[in-house]
Protein backbone atom coordinates (compact mmCIF):
# COMPACT_ATOMS: atom_id res chain seq x y z
CA UNK A 1 0.00 0.00 0.00
CA UNK A 2 2.89 2.60 0.81
CA UNK A 3 5.05 1.49 -1.62
CA UNK A 4 1.94 2.20 -4.72
CA UNK A 5 1.33 5.42 -2.80
CA UNK A 6 5.07 6.25 -2.84
CA UNK A 7 5.32 5.34 -6.41
CA UNK A 8 2.42 7.02 -7.21
CA UNK A 9 4.10 10.18 -5.92
CA UNK A 10 7.16 9.84 -8.28
CA UNK A 11 5.02 8.85 -11.47
CA UNK A 12 3.15 12.32 -10.73
CA UNK A 13 5.90 14.03 -9.87
CA UNK A 14 7.96 13.06 -13.04
CA UNK A 15 4.51 13.88 -15.03
CA UNK A 16 4.99 17.06 -13.65
CA UNK A 17 8.59 17.65 -15.09
CA UNK A 18 7.31 16.26 -18.75
CA UNK A 19 4.44 18.30 -18.89
CA UNK A 20 5.96 21.82 -17.91
CA UNK A 21 8.80 21.28 -20.32
CA UNK A 22 6.48 20.04 -23.18
CA UNK A 23 4.38 23.35 -22.13
CA UNK A 24 7.80 24.79 -22.52
CA UNK A 25 8.52 22.95 -26.06
CA UNK A 26 4.96 24.25 -27.78
CA UNK A 27 5.18 27.63 -26.92
CA UNK A 28 8.49 28.16 -28.12
CA UNK A 29 7.74 26.30 -31.01
CA UNK A 30 4.62 26.19 -31.94
CA UNK A 31 2.64 29.25 -30.47
CA UNK A 32 1.96 31.91 -33.22
CA UNK A 33 3.82 34.91 -31.23
CA UNK A 34 7.09 35.92 -32.18
CA UNK A 35 8.60 37.30 -28.73
CA UNK A 36 7.90 33.44 -27.62
CA UNK A 37 9.48 31.94 -30.77
CA UNK A 38 12.97 33.70 -29.83
CA UNK A 39 13.30 32.04 -26.91
CA UNK A 40 15.38 28.70 -26.85
CA UNK A 41 13.92 25.47 -26.54
CA UNK A 42 14.23 23.09 -23.55
CA UNK A 43 16.80 20.81 -26.01
CA UNK A 44 18.77 23.96 -26.73
CA UNK A 45 18.91 24.86 -23.08
CA UNK A 46 20.29 21.16 -22.21
CA UNK A 47 22.51 20.62 -25.34
CA UNK A 48 24.37 24.22 -24.11
CA UNK A 49 24.18 23.37 -19.95
CA UNK A 50 25.82 19.90 -21.04
CA UNK A 51 27.80 20.84 -23.54
CA UNK A 52 32.15 20.47 -23.12
CA UNK A 53 32.23 23.41 -25.42
CA UNK A 54 29.30 25.97 -24.96
CA UNK A 55 28.62 28.38 -27.48
CA UNK A 56 28.13 31.18 -24.65
CA UNK A 57 30.83 30.34 -22.11
CA UNK A 58 28.93 28.67 -19.58
CA UNK A 59 28.53 24.94 -19.12
CA UNK A 60 28.64 22.42 -16.42
CA UNK A 61 32.06 21.59 -17.57
CA UNK A 62 33.44 25.34 -17.75
CA UNK A 63 35.05 26.41 -14.50
CA UNK A 64 33.03 29.83 -14.64
CA UNK A 65 30.06 28.44 -14.32
CA UNK A 66 31.10 27.36 -10.75
CA UNK A 67 32.88 30.10 -9.58
CA UNK A 68 29.24 32.38 -10.27
CA UNK A 69 27.68 29.31 -8.07
CA UNK A 70 30.30 29.57 -5.66
CA UNK A 71 29.71 33.66 -5.34
CA UNK A 72 26.18 33.47 -5.32
CA UNK A 73 26.11 30.70 -2.48
CA UNK A 74 29.01 32.30 -0.61
CA UNK A 75 26.66 35.37 -0.31
CA UNK A 76 23.35 33.60 0.40
CA UNK A 77 25.08 31.52 3.50
CA UNK A 78 26.91 34.77 4.69
CA UNK A 79 23.37 36.59 4.78
CA UNK A 80 22.04 33.97 5.63
CA UNK A 81 24.32 33.12 8.41
CA UNK A 82 24.88 36.45 9.66
CA UNK A 83 20.79 37.24 9.91
CA UNK A 84 20.72 33.53 11.98
CA UNK A 85 23.29 35.01 14.59
CA UNK A 86 21.88 38.32 15.33
CA UNK A 87 17.71 37.48 14.40
CA UNK A 88 17.48 34.82 16.72
CA UNK A 89 18.81 36.07 19.83
CA UNK A 90 16.59 38.94 19.16
CA UNK A 91 13.82 37.77 18.33
CA UNK A 92 14.01 36.02 21.73
CA UNK A 93 15.35 38.66 23.50
CA UNK A 94 11.91 40.71 21.64
CA UNK A 95 9.88 37.40 22.93
CA UNK A 96 11.25 37.36 26.60
CA UNK A 97 11.52 41.00 27.37
CA UNK A 98 8.23 43.44 27.27
CA UNK A 99 10.17 46.72 27.28
CA UNK A 100 12.68 45.19 24.70
CA UNK A 101 9.53 44.62 22.46
CA UNK A 102 8.05 47.83 22.98
CA UNK A 103 10.59 49.35 22.44
CA UNK A 104 12.18 47.58 19.11
CA UNK A 105 9.33 46.27 17.79
CA UNK A 106 8.04 49.71 16.43
CA UNK A 107 10.97 50.04 14.52
CA UNK A 108 10.84 46.75 13.12
CA UNK A 109 7.75 46.91 11.97
CA UNK A 110 8.54 50.28 9.91
CA UNK A 111 11.64 48.96 8.25
CA UNK A 112 10.58 45.62 8.00
CA UNK A 113 8.30 46.21 4.79
CA UNK A 114 10.94 48.22 2.89
CA UNK A 115 11.86 46.59 -0.21
CA UNK A 116 15.34 45.05 -0.16
CA UNK A 117 16.24 46.61 -3.44
CA UNK A 118 15.19 49.98 -2.40
CA UNK A 119 18.30 49.27 -0.03
CA UNK A 120 20.82 49.06 -3.09
CA UNK A 121 21.19 52.35 -3.24
CA UNK A 122 22.02 53.28 0.35
CA UNK A 123 24.18 49.99 0.41
CA UNK A 124 26.13 51.18 -2.18
CA UNK A 125 27.16 54.37 -0.80
CA UNK A 126 27.02 52.96 3.14
CA UNK A 127 29.66 49.74 2.31
CA UNK A 128 33.29 50.02 0.73
CA UNK A 129 32.76 47.97 -2.54
CA UNK A 130 29.84 45.98 -3.94
CA UNK A 131 30.44 42.89 -2.44
CA UNK A 132 29.79 43.90 1.69
CA UNK A 133 26.37 45.31 0.21
CA UNK A 134 24.92 42.90 -1.93
CA UNK A 135 25.39 41.18 1.28
CA UNK A 136 23.49 43.75 3.48
CA UNK A 137 20.69 43.96 1.01
CA UNK A 138 20.65 40.01 1.10
CA UNK A 139 21.07 39.92 5.13
CA UNK A 140 18.43 42.59 5.58
CA UNK A 141 15.77 40.06 4.72
CA UNK A 142 16.80 37.25 5.84
CA UNK A 143 17.50 38.56 9.37
CA UNK A 144 13.60 40.50 9.14
CA UNK A 145 12.04 37.14 8.33
CA UNK A 146 14.40 35.29 11.50
CA UNK A 147 13.22 37.91 14.04
CA UNK A 148 9.98 38.01 13.40
CA UNK A 149 9.52 34.16 13.31
CA UNK A 150 11.20 33.91 15.95
CA UNK A 151 9.25 36.16 18.13
CA UNK A 152 6.19 34.49 17.09
CA UNK A 153 7.76 31.29 18.29
CA UNK A 154 8.80 32.59 22.13
CA UNK A 155 5.23 34.17 22.34
CA UNK A 156 3.53 31.25 21.45
CA UNK A 157 4.83 28.89 23.75
CA UNK A 158 2.31 28.11 26.57
CA UNK A 159 2.02 30.09 29.41
CA UNK A 160 2.32 27.02 31.66
CA UNK A 161 5.30 25.43 30.17
CA UNK A 162 6.83 28.72 31.96
CA UNK A 163 4.84 27.80 35.18
CA UNK A 164 5.82 24.13 35.37
CA UNK A 165 9.75 24.90 34.70
CA UNK A 166 9.22 27.38 37.55
CA UNK A 167 7.76 24.94 39.94
CA UNK A 168 9.96 22.50 39.46
CA UNK A 169 12.54 25.23 40.52
CA UNK A 170 14.26 26.23 37.22
CA UNK A 171 16.21 29.45 37.09
CA UNK A 172 15.54 32.00 34.54
CA UNK A 173 18.66 31.12 32.67
CA UNK A 174 17.31 27.28 32.81
CA UNK A 175 13.76 28.41 31.26
CA UNK A 176 15.62 29.86 28.37
CA UNK A 177 17.56 26.74 27.68
CA UNK A 178 14.79 24.30 28.47
CA UNK A 179 11.93 26.21 28.08
CA UNK A 180 11.90 28.65 25.38
CA UNK A 181 14.52 28.04 23.09
CA UNK A 182 12.87 24.19 22.51
CA UNK A 183 9.70 25.96 22.40
CA UNK A 184 10.45 28.62 19.53
CA UNK A 185 12.33 25.62 17.79
CA UNK A 186 9.48 24.96 15.63
CA UNK A 187 8.61 28.82 14.50
CA UNK A 188 11.77 29.76 14.28
CA UNK A 189 12.92 26.85 11.72
CA UNK A 190 9.55 27.99 9.77
CA UNK A 191 11.81 31.74 9.91
CA UNK A 192 14.57 29.87 8.81
CA UNK A 193 12.85 28.52 5.63
CA UNK A 194 11.32 31.60 5.10
CA UNK A 195 14.71 33.63 5.53
CA UNK A 196 16.81 31.21 2.97
CA UNK A 197 13.94 32.24 0.42
CA UNK A 198 14.14 35.34 0.65
CA UNK A 199 17.67 35.33 0.74
CA UNK A 200 18.17 34.09 -2.57
CA UNK A 201 15.54 36.28 -3.57
CA UNK A 202 17.22 39.75 -3.31
CA UNK A 203 20.64 38.31 -3.55
CA UNK A 204 20.06 37.51 -7.48
CA UNK A 205 18.11 41.37 -7.41
CA UNK A 206 21.27 42.57 -6.16
CA UNK A 207 23.30 40.69 -7.82
CA UNK A 208 21.37 41.80 -11.12
CA UNK A 209 22.07 45.70 -10.36
CA UNK A 210 25.57 45.50 -8.56
CA UNK A 211 27.45 42.72 -8.86
CA UNK A 212 30.63 41.02 -10.89
CA UNK A 213 29.58 37.39 -10.65
CA UNK A 214 26.79 35.48 -9.08
CA UNK A 215 23.85 34.02 -10.84
CA UNK A 216 22.00 36.84 -10.46
CA UNK A 217 24.79 38.03 -12.68
CA UNK A 218 24.92 35.44 -15.06
CA UNK A 219 21.14 36.07 -15.83
CA UNK A 220 21.22 39.94 -16.51
CA UNK A 221 24.37 38.97 -18.47
CA UNK A 222 23.21 36.75 -20.34
CA UNK A 223 20.07 38.98 -21.39
CA UNK A 224 22.10 42.38 -22.33
CA UNK A 225 25.05 39.62 -24.93
CA UNK A 226 21.59 37.71 -26.01
CA UNK A 227 22.73 34.66 -24.55
CA UNK A 228 19.35 33.76 -24.35
CA UNK A 229 20.08 29.76 -23.31
CA UNK A 230 22.54 31.07 -20.21
CA UNK A 231 19.46 32.89 -18.91
CA UNK A 232 17.53 29.41 -18.74
CA UNK A 233 20.84 27.91 -16.94
CA UNK A 234 21.21 30.24 -14.61
CA UNK A 235 17.42 30.16 -13.60
CA UNK A 236 17.59 26.77 -13.58
CA UNK A 237 20.90 26.94 -11.36
CA UNK A 238 18.98 29.09 -9.10
CA UNK A 239 16.02 26.54 -8.52
CA UNK A 240 18.89 23.89 -7.87
CA UNK A 241 20.74 25.82 -5.81
CA UNK A 242 18.38 27.30 -3.79
CA UNK A 243 15.84 23.71 -3.21
CA UNK A 244 19.47 22.18 -2.10
CA UNK A 245 19.37 25.09 0.69
CA UNK A 246 16.24 24.84 1.96
CA UNK A 247 16.64 21.11 2.26
CA UNK A 248 19.47 21.32 3.95
CA UNK A 249 17.61 23.79 6.57
CA UNK A 250 14.79 21.00 7.11
CA UNK A 251 16.62 18.31 7.93
CA UNK A 252 18.94 19.88 10.19
CA UNK A 253 15.58 21.56 11.68
CA UNK A 254 13.98 17.31 11.96
CA UNK A 255 17.59 16.59 13.57
CA UNK A 256 16.62 19.02 16.32
CA UNK A 257 13.52 18.48 16.57
CA UNK A 258 13.26 14.96 16.88
CA UNK A 259 10.23 15.09 19.61
CA UNK A 260 8.01 16.76 16.68
CA UNK A 261 8.91 14.62 14.23
CA UNK A 262 7.58 11.52 16.16
CA UNK A 263 4.84 12.70 17.74
CA UNK A 264 3.44 13.79 13.83
CA UNK A 265 3.87 10.45 13.04
CA UNK A 266 6.56 11.86 10.60
CA UNK A 267 9.42 9.59 12.53
CA UNK A 268 10.46 5.90 11.94
CA UNK B 1 -20.52 11.46 62.44
CA UNK B 2 -17.83 12.29 64.55
CA UNK B 3 -17.78 8.63 65.08
CA UNK B 4 -17.02 7.79 61.22
CA UNK B 5 -14.72 10.40 61.01
CA UNK B 6 -12.52 9.06 63.89
CA UNK B 7 -11.83 6.01 62.48
CA UNK B 8 -11.54 7.77 58.99
CA UNK B 9 -8.50 9.12 60.89
CA UNK B 10 -7.31 5.92 62.02
CA UNK B 11 -7.40 4.92 58.85
CA UNK B 12 -4.15 6.14 58.22
CA UNK B 13 -2.67 2.62 58.48
CA UNK B 14 -4.96 1.11 56.24
CA UNK B 15 -4.41 -1.50 54.13
CA UNK B 16 -1.39 0.02 51.42
CA UNK B 17 -1.92 3.62 52.52
CA UNK B 18 1.41 4.92 53.54
CA UNK B 19 1.76 6.59 56.83
CA UNK B 20 1.64 10.86 57.14
CA UNK B 21 4.57 12.79 56.04
CA UNK B 22 6.36 15.17 57.88
CA UNK B 23 5.89 17.81 55.97
CA UNK B 24 2.61 19.34 54.21
CA UNK B 25 0.84 20.96 56.73
CA UNK B 26 -1.31 23.61 55.30
CA UNK B 27 -2.86 26.35 56.82
CA UNK B 28 -4.94 29.31 54.99
CA UNK B 29 -5.85 31.76 57.18
CA UNK B 30 -8.86 34.64 55.90
CA UNK B 31 -6.87 34.57 52.40
CA UNK B 32 -8.58 37.90 49.80
CA UNK B 33 -7.80 38.51 46.53
CA UNK B 34 -8.93 41.45 45.07
CA UNK B 35 -7.69 41.96 41.31
CA UNK B 36 -7.82 45.78 40.11
CA UNK B 37 -6.64 45.98 36.65
CA UNK B 38 -8.94 49.16 35.37
CA UNK B 39 -9.89 50.72 38.56
CA UNK B 40 -12.82 48.82 39.35
CA UNK B 41 -11.71 46.28 42.14
CA UNK B 42 -13.00 42.83 41.57
CA UNK B 43 -12.90 40.84 44.55
CA UNK B 44 -12.30 37.15 43.34
CA UNK B 45 -11.99 35.44 46.73
CA UNK B 46 -12.56 36.78 50.31
CA UNK B 47 -11.20 35.73 53.40
CA UNK B 48 -11.01 32.46 52.94
CA UNK B 49 -10.06 30.19 55.46
CA UNK B 50 -8.88 26.28 54.96
CA UNK B 51 -6.91 24.02 57.63
CA UNK B 52 -5.30 20.90 55.85
CA UNK B 53 -3.08 18.41 57.63
CA UNK B 54 -0.15 16.73 56.30
CA UNK B 55 -0.99 13.78 54.25
CA UNK B 56 -4.36 14.45 53.82
CA UNK B 57 -6.38 14.39 50.36
CA UNK B 58 -8.44 17.68 49.84
CA UNK B 59 -10.71 18.52 46.76
CA UNK B 60 -11.89 21.95 46.09
CA UNK B 61 -14.97 22.32 44.95
CA UNK B 62 -16.89 25.08 43.20
CA UNK B 63 -18.88 26.80 40.12
CA UNK B 64 -16.86 28.55 37.67
CA UNK B 65 -15.44 32.14 39.14
CA UNK B 66 -15.29 30.85 42.42
CA UNK B 67 -12.06 31.72 42.72
CA UNK B 68 -10.39 28.15 42.56
CA UNK B 69 -7.79 29.26 39.98
CA UNK B 70 -6.76 32.41 42.30
CA UNK B 71 -6.05 30.14 45.49
CA UNK B 72 -4.64 27.63 43.73
CA UNK B 73 -2.06 30.17 41.90
CA UNK B 74 -1.53 31.77 45.11
CA UNK B 75 -0.35 28.34 46.81
CA UNK B 76 1.77 27.08 43.58
CA UNK B 77 3.04 31.15 44.06
CA UNK B 78 2.37 32.81 40.62
CA UNK B 79 -0.09 34.79 42.53
CA UNK B 80 -0.20 36.92 45.77
CA UNK B 81 -2.71 37.57 48.43
CA UNK B 82 -4.26 41.08 49.00
CA UNK B 83 -5.19 39.93 52.47
CA UNK B 84 -4.59 37.18 55.13
CA UNK B 85 -2.03 34.45 55.38
CA UNK B 86 -0.87 31.39 53.71
CA UNK B 87 1.12 29.26 56.31
CA UNK B 88 3.15 26.33 54.93
CA UNK B 89 4.34 24.02 57.76
CA UNK B 90 4.08 26.99 60.34
CA UNK B 91 6.30 28.75 57.92
CA UNK B 92 4.77 32.20 56.21
CA UNK B 93 4.05 31.36 52.49
CA UNK B 94 2.11 34.29 51.32
CA UNK B 95 0.54 37.36 52.74
CA UNK B 96 0.13 41.26 51.12
CA UNK B 97 3.66 42.03 52.17
CA UNK B 98 5.40 38.32 51.36
CA UNK B 99 4.66 37.32 47.44
CA UNK B 100 5.25 34.03 47.22
CA UNK B 101 7.51 32.30 45.03
CA UNK B 102 7.05 28.84 43.15
CA UNK B 103 9.32 26.13 44.47
CA UNK B 104 10.25 22.20 44.17
CA UNK B 105 7.87 21.77 47.27
CA UNK B 106 4.17 22.59 45.72
CA UNK B 107 4.55 21.07 42.55
CA UNK B 108 1.55 21.64 40.13
CA UNK B 109 -0.13 19.57 37.56
CA UNK B 110 -1.50 21.84 34.90
CA UNK B 111 -5.22 21.48 33.47
CA UNK B 112 -3.97 21.26 29.94
CA UNK B 113 -1.15 18.93 30.76
CA UNK B 114 2.20 20.78 30.85
CA UNK B 115 5.19 17.92 30.49
CA UNK B 116 7.54 19.83 28.32
CA UNK B 117 6.95 18.33 24.51
CA UNK B 118 10.85 18.24 23.36
CA UNK B 119 11.82 16.11 26.52
CA UNK B 120 11.41 12.04 27.16
CA UNK B 121 9.63 10.95 29.70
CA UNK B 122 12.49 10.60 31.60
CA UNK B 123 14.23 14.12 31.18
CA UNK B 124 10.69 15.02 32.58
CA UNK B 125 10.69 13.20 35.36
CA UNK B 126 14.37 13.83 36.30
CA UNK B 127 13.82 17.17 35.88
CA UNK B 128 12.57 19.01 38.88
CA UNK B 129 15.33 16.46 40.86
CA UNK B 130 18.06 18.12 38.82
CA UNK B 131 17.03 21.51 39.07
CA UNK B 132 17.00 21.80 42.63
CA UNK B 133 18.62 18.62 44.54
CA UNK B 134 22.38 18.34 44.26
CA UNK B 135 21.39 15.39 42.83
CA UNK B 136 23.66 13.22 40.03
CA UNK B 137 22.14 12.35 36.91
CA UNK B 138 22.64 8.81 37.58
CA UNK B 139 21.07 8.41 40.73
CA UNK B 140 17.98 11.44 39.80
CA UNK B 141 17.89 9.05 36.82
CA UNK B 142 17.16 6.01 39.31
CA UNK B 143 14.67 7.48 41.48
CA UNK B 144 12.64 8.70 38.60
CA UNK B 145 12.43 5.21 36.88
CA UNK B 146 11.41 3.67 40.36
CA UNK B 147 8.89 6.29 40.79
CA UNK B 148 7.39 5.45 37.28
CA UNK B 149 7.89 2.25 37.68
CA UNK B 150 5.66 1.87 40.98
CA UNK B 151 2.99 4.10 38.55
CA UNK B 152 2.05 1.50 36.61
CA UNK B 153 4.91 0.40 34.35
CA UNK B 154 5.49 3.85 33.08
CA UNK B 155 9.37 3.32 33.06
CA UNK B 156 8.30 1.34 29.96
CA UNK B 157 8.07 4.58 27.84
CA UNK B 158 10.48 6.44 29.77
CA UNK B 159 12.54 6.90 26.84
CA UNK B 160 9.43 8.12 24.56
CA UNK B 161 8.48 11.74 23.84
CA UNK B 162 5.00 12.83 25.78
CA UNK B 163 3.32 13.07 21.94
CA UNK B 164 3.85 9.09 21.47
CA UNK B 165 1.64 8.27 24.63
CA UNK B 166 -1.80 8.87 25.38
CA UNK B 167 -3.65 11.62 27.20
CA UNK B 168 -3.99 8.83 30.26
CA UNK B 169 -0.56 8.47 30.05
CA UNK B 170 0.63 11.58 29.91
CA UNK B 171 -1.12 12.95 32.96
CA UNK B 172 0.38 9.82 34.80
CA UNK B 173 3.85 11.16 33.83
CA UNK B 174 3.28 14.62 34.77
CA UNK B 175 1.89 13.36 37.84
CA UNK B 176 5.29 11.30 38.60
CA UNK B 177 7.01 14.56 37.49
CA UNK B 178 5.53 16.20 40.44
CA UNK B 179 5.83 13.38 43.13
CA UNK B 180 9.19 12.32 42.32
CA UNK B 181 10.15 15.46 44.29
CA UNK B 182 8.31 14.77 47.23
CA UNK B 183 6.69 18.12 47.20
CA UNK B 184 4.86 19.21 50.32
CA UNK B 185 1.94 19.83 48.70
CA UNK B 186 1.20 18.05 45.23
CA UNK B 187 -1.14 20.89 43.34
CA UNK B 188 -3.90 19.01 40.81
CA UNK B 189 -5.41 22.06 38.96
CA UNK B 190 -8.77 20.24 37.69
CA UNK B 191 -6.39 17.49 35.67
CA UNK B 192 -8.71 14.98 34.73
CA UNK B 193 -11.48 17.72 32.94
CA UNK B 194 -10.72 16.89 29.28
CA UNK B 195 -10.92 13.26 30.06
CA UNK B 196 -14.33 11.15 29.20
CA UNK B 197 -15.97 8.79 32.02
CA UNK B 198 -14.03 6.21 31.46
CA UNK B 199 -10.89 6.84 31.22
CA UNK B 200 -11.46 9.69 34.40
CA UNK B 201 -12.48 6.17 36.18
CA UNK B 202 -9.07 4.49 35.26
CA UNK B 203 -7.05 7.61 36.33
CA UNK B 204 -8.73 8.12 39.83
CA UNK B 205 -7.42 4.28 40.28
CA UNK B 206 -4.07 5.23 39.26
CA UNK B 207 -3.77 8.57 40.93
CA UNK B 208 -5.14 7.06 44.31
CA UNK B 209 -2.59 3.98 43.80
CA UNK B 210 0.08 6.81 43.93
CA UNK B 211 -1.34 8.66 46.67
CA UNK B 212 -1.60 5.29 48.88
CA UNK B 213 2.07 4.66 48.13
CA UNK B 214 3.53 8.36 47.65
CA UNK B 215 1.55 9.82 50.63
CA UNK B 216 1.86 13.66 49.94
CA UNK B 217 -0.64 16.16 50.96
CA UNK B 218 -3.05 17.28 47.45
CA UNK B 219 -5.10 19.83 47.45
CA UNK B 220 -7.20 18.86 43.96
CA UNK B 221 -9.16 21.84 42.25
CA UNK B 222 -12.08 20.28 40.36
CA UNK B 223 -15.79 21.44 39.78
CA UNK B 224 -16.44 17.27 39.10
CA UNK B 225 -18.27 16.69 43.20
CA UNK B 226 -18.45 13.29 42.55
CA UNK B 227 -14.66 12.53 41.59
CA UNK B 228 -14.29 15.16 44.65
CA UNK B 229 -15.79 12.84 47.22
CA UNK B 230 -14.67 9.51 45.67
CA UNK B 231 -11.17 10.92 46.13
CA UNK B 232 -10.62 12.59 48.95
CA UNK B 233 -10.67 13.14 52.65
CA UNK B 234 -12.13 16.42 53.24
CA UNK B 235 -14.18 18.33 50.40
CA UNK B 236 -14.46 22.10 50.49
CA UNK B 237 -16.92 23.41 48.44
CA UNK B 238 -16.84 26.92 47.58
CA UNK B 239 -19.02 29.95 47.26
CA UNK B 240 -19.09 32.02 43.66
CA UNK B 241 -17.52 35.50 43.39
CA UNK B 242 -15.91 36.75 45.76
CA UNK B 243 -14.55 32.96 46.91
CA UNK B 244 -14.59 31.69 49.91
CA UNK B 245 -15.73 28.61 51.82
CA UNK B 246 -19.08 27.75 52.09
CA UNK B 247 -19.16 24.23 53.08
CA UNK B 248 -16.50 21.26 54.34
CA UNK B 249 -17.26 17.72 53.94
CA UNK B 250 -15.22 15.37 55.74
CA UNK B 251 -15.18 12.43 53.74
CA UNK B 252 -15.41 9.34 56.20
CA UNK B 253 -15.39 6.49 53.29
CA UNK B 254 -12.12 4.03 54.47
CA UNK B 255 -9.68 3.39 52.16
CA UNK B 256 -8.50 2.19 50.14
CA UNK B 257 -11.31 3.27 47.67
CA UNK B 258 -13.23 1.26 45.07
CA UNK B 259 -15.58 2.44 42.73
CA UNK B 260 -18.13 0.54 44.49
CA UNK B 261 -17.88 2.80 47.11
CA UNK B 262 -19.86 5.21 44.78
CA UNK B 263 -23.29 3.04 45.37
CA UNK B 264 -23.05 3.40 49.42
CA UNK B 265 -25.23 4.85 51.44
CA UNK B 266 -22.88 6.68 52.85
CA UNK B 267 -21.24 7.95 49.44
CA UNK B 268 -24.82 8.79 48.08
CA UNK B 269 -25.81 11.35 51.37
CA UNK B 270 -22.54 13.46 50.98
CA UNK B 271 -23.33 13.66 47.45
CA UNK B 272 -26.35 14.85 48.31
CA UNK B 273 -25.23 17.08 50.82
CA UNK B 274 -22.88 18.74 48.48
CA UNK B 275 -24.83 18.70 45.42
CA UNK B 276 -27.52 20.86 47.26
CA UNK B 277 -24.84 23.44 48.50
CA UNK B 278 -22.91 23.92 44.96
CA UNK B 279 -26.44 24.12 43.12
CA UNK B 280 -27.41 26.86 45.16
CA UNK B 281 -23.71 28.63 44.34
CA UNK B 282 -24.24 27.62 40.77
CA UNK B 283 -27.74 29.01 40.13
CA UNK B 284 -26.15 32.64 41.64
CA UNK B 285 -23.43 32.40 39.45
CA UNK B 286 -25.58 31.55 36.73
CA UNK B 287 -28.15 34.28 37.79
CA UNK B 288 -25.32 36.91 38.14
CA UNK B 289 -24.06 36.01 34.51
CA UNK B 290 -27.71 36.71 33.02
CA UNK B 291 -27.78 39.70 34.89
CA UNK B 292 -24.47 40.58 33.75
CA UNK B 293 -24.95 40.16 30.17
CA UNK B 294 -28.61 41.80 30.29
Amino acid sequence: MNTVVRNEKYWLMAAGYIGAIFLWYASVKWLPISSFNRLPDPLSVIREWLSPDPSYGISIFTSDYYVHIWYSTYRAFTAFFLAVLLGVPLGIFMGWNAKFREFSGALVGLLRPIPPLAWVPLAILLFPGVEPAVIFVTFLVAFFATTMNTLVGVRSIDEDYFRAARCLGASRTDILRDVIVPGALPHIFTGLQIAMGAAWFSLVAGEMIAAQYGLGYVIWEAYNLIQYPTIVIGMATLGIVGFLSSAAIRWVGQRLMQWREESLGLGG
Amino acid sequence: MEQVMKRDRGSNNSEGLAPRPEFGKLSIRNAGKTYDPQGSAVVAVHDCSIEIEAGDFVAIVGPSGCGKSTLMNVLAGFDNVTSGEVYLDDSLLASPRQAPSPGADRVVVFQNGALFPWKTVLENVTYGLLKTNAMSRASAEEKAKDFLSRCGGLDKVMRSYPAQLSSGMQRRVEIVRALVNEPRILLLDEPFRAMDTISKTTMHQHLLKMYSTCRRTIVFITHDLEEAIYLSDKVIVMTTRPGTVKLELTVPLPRPRTPEMTASVEYMDLKKEAIESVHEEAKKAFERGERELA
